[in-house]
């Protein structure tokens, strides 16, 4: 079901080509929020608030497809969709992949940062 | 942008909780040329509202403190009637939940991932939508200021119009009448006036057309009723001024349905012309009702030498009570669409009956018909009932002393002769004459009364023949009216002269009239039913009404020759 790529190679270079100078506050920005959310997630799963695990997953799942990480965005799909149906139980294994491909994109997007000027001047 | 100038004033309110989602969306506005703003949340976003005033407003529909929803419904509120278009950027896929975004106030969607072409044909989309709503907008808002300001014009037109076309003596108690308050700019008019010498006109109209045409047409109208009542005018000398006005500065299609009534209470007797208007009633009593229908065109057809302004003569009685209606009375219609029409009249006039005022007869029978309380603009209905002249308010000693002091010492020889005799009128130019008097001038409806009393007697008696006596029956009446006709054709040889004299006195002037006609003159010095009376030098010729009024208002009356020539001496005092 997750076959879709970790990073987005057109849809990042397309926000490069429209942020400019902006696009490593835009990482820096989608990185610390996307933390955030991730201890958001883990809190509401402890609270067992379903509607806030479903919301928290869908702004998550929103932010992740903007910055061109679908394989993120779907992983969060799945946590909303388990938390609109009130299946927490499933939505607590899928948190562990979350964290886990975060973490690959989050090393991506810092290789892309670092080699990103060269890009440009290409 | 289509038109750089506007895109770069356009400014777009961006709300989304997510930070990088945010950034990212306002670059990509900020790139298109747009000014931006952002929010965090929808209750900043309502506050950035209502003090960046945006032109449209992006929101994302999930966020905290205030959601999307509740954010869009109170921004549309703010706007009122602005068109802010309201569009919301969402993931959101589910049918009900973009149902409820527009519920709320959306007017579309942008989805996640942002597409920046998507967004820019969006964002000129609804840009277009919003300066179409703008346009309109400023178009309502000037059409309600044209409105405005002509119904404002219409208001200052309406009160000139009361000046001229004012009611006259509409509020006489022998009067009722409806006239609708709007009826200036319905086409129908209603006047009515006392007459120098008593007795009173009315005059119905109803011009073709509605609105401020048919008012300007009305406008003349009244200016010669009134302008010629007041000048001892009779209701044929109106008509056929009318008439020539109308044909004059009516446009073709445009003309005046009229009805002119001359009331005679003294006499008795009622002169009518209808022309155009439906059937004038004339209600007797519950088993004793008359039609008078049209016998003309309207005013404003024909021309001068084809107009025909002969009014039907009339004996009546006291109590006797006209009925005139303008088209609007047969036009109501009842809920099922169909008229009144003169079936409804007719059915009305029958059950008058008891104590009952036909006027109030038929106006509830017509409020019964139509169900409803309010009338139509262009119903007029009027009644006149023949009353004592005793009970009529003559006119008023008229007009201030005019400034200008006037003739006081002259003299005037008038004569008419021959056809003239049958064809003109010549009392308003003999009053005009005389009103260049400022003393005499505030004794019009006298000097008025006392001109036809002259003239009357010296053409119908002392020249035709006619006698009074035959107006007092119904076979009579009809018979003085076509012998009257008749012997009017026959008066080559025969004239009237009028001689004037007016002197200064201590503190006024004394007028002197001789008023000679070509008649046999009766024998005044022997008459014995006049030797009785202290007034030995009158004649038979004069009704007991004639004389005693002509004794009424001058100093002195005698006759001369063989009674064709009979002198009044008027004195008048400031």
């Amino acid at each position: 079901m997750v076959d879709k790529p970790h990073l987005d190679e057109e849809a990042l270079a397309e926000l490069q080509n429209v942020m400019e100078d902006e696009f490593e506050t835009l990482i820096h920005t989608y990185l610390s929020d996307s933390r955030e959310r991730i201890e958001s997630l883990k809190a509401a799963l402890n609270d067992e608030d379903a509607d806030a695990v479903a919301k928290t997953a869908h702004s998550f799942k929103g932010s992740c497809i903007n910055i061109g990480a679908p394989r993120l965005g779907v992983l969060c799909r799945e946590v909303e969709k388990a938390g609109i149906e009130d299946r927490l139980g499933d939505a607590q294994p899928v948190l562990g992949s979350i964290e886990e491909e975060f973490q690959r994109v989050a090393k991506a997007l810092h290789a892309l940062m670092a080699g990103a000027p060269d890009k440009r001047v290409r | 942008m289509d038109d750089p100038a506007e895109t770069a004033r356009l400014k777009i309110l961006v709300a989304d909780d997510s930070d990088s989602d945010r950034l990212i969306l306002k670059s990509l506005l900020k790139r298109l040329g747009y000014s931006v703003v952002g929010a965090a949340n929808g209750r900043d976003a309502v506050a950035l509202f209502q003090s960046e005033v945006p032109d449209i407003v992006l929101l994302d529909a999930l966020m905290p403190t205030m959601d999307g929803m509740e954010a869009a419904r109170q921004i549309k509120s703010l706007a009122g009637e602005r068109l802010v278009p309201l569009i919301f950027v969402t993931s959101l896929t589910e049918p009900e939940d973009l149902a409820g975004c527009l519920e709320a106030g959306g007017d579309g969607f942008l989805s996640k991932p942002y597409n920046p072409v998507m967004i820019k044909a969006k964002i000129q989309a609804f840009n277009r939508m919003r300066l179409m709503h703008q346009a309109l907008s400023d178009q309502r808002d000037l059409m309600h200021e044209r409105n405005r300001q002509l119904q404002e014009e219409q208001h200052i037109a309406r009160r000139v119009f009361d000046n001229v076309a004012h009611t006259g003596c509409l509020g006489a108690p022998n009067i009722r009448y409806h006239a609708s308050p709007l009826s200036i700019f319905s086409g129908d008019v209603l006047f009515a006036s006392p007459r120098p010498a008593g007795g009173m006109l009315v005059f119905a109209g109803d011009f073709t057309g509605h609105g401020l045409p048919a008012a300007v047409g009305a406008m003349p109208v009244a200016e010669s009723f009134y302008g010629m009542v007041a000048k001892g005018f009779d209701g044929s000398d109106i008509l056929r001024e009318i008439n020539q006005k109308l044909v004059r500065i009516l446009p073709k299609d445009m003309f005046c349905c009229g009805i002119m009534v001359e009331a005679d209470f003294a006499q008795n007797q009622l002169k009518i012309w209808n022309g155009g208007l439906p059937d004038t009633w004339l209600l007797r009593s519950p088993t004793e009702q008359y039609t008078l229908p049209s016998r003309h065109l309207p005013l404003g057809i024909l021309s001068a030498d084809q107009f025909n302004a002969d009014m039907q003569s009339i004996r009546s009685q006291p109590g006797d009570r006209l009925l005139l209606m303008t088209d609007g009375v047969l036009e109501c219609t009842d809920s099922k669409g169909q008229l009144f029409g003169e079936q409804g009249v007719l059915h009305a006039v029958e059950s008058v009956g008891g104590d009952a005022h036909p006027f109030d007869v038929l106006m509830s029978e017509i409020q019964q018909f139509t169900g409803q309380q309010q009338f139509g603009d262009d119903l007029t209905l009027c009644c006149l009932e023949m009353v004592d002249e005793a009970g009529q308010a003559a006119l008023p000693d008229a007009g201030e002393l005019s400034a200008l002091a006037g003739p006081t010492q002259w003299q005037c020889v008038y004569e008419i002769r021959d056809s003239t005799l049958a064809e003109f009128n010549p009392l308003p130019l003999l009053l005009h004459i005389c009103m260049e008097v400022p003393g005499l001038r505030r004794k019009s409806g006298e000097i008025y009364t006392l001109l036809s009393e002259l003239y009357n007697n010296a053409l119908e008696h002392g020249i035709l023949r006619l006698t009074s006596e035959w107006k007092y029956t119904p076979e009579g009446f009809d018979r003085y009216y076509s012998e009257r006709a008749t012997r009017l054709s026959e008066v080559d040889g025969h004239y009237i002269k009028f001689s004037f004299h007016h002197e200064r006195m201590p503190s006024g002037g004394c007028l002197r009239v001789v008023c000679e006609d070509s008649g046999r003159g009766f024998d005044f010095q022997n008459h014995p039913v006049l030797q009785a009376t202290e007034m030995a030098q009158s004649g038979p010729r004069y009704g007991g009404r004639g004389l005693a009024l002509l004794k009424r208002l001058a100093k002195s009356i005698h006759f001369h020759n063989k009674g064709n020539q009979i002198e009044v001496a008027y004195e008048w005092f400031y």
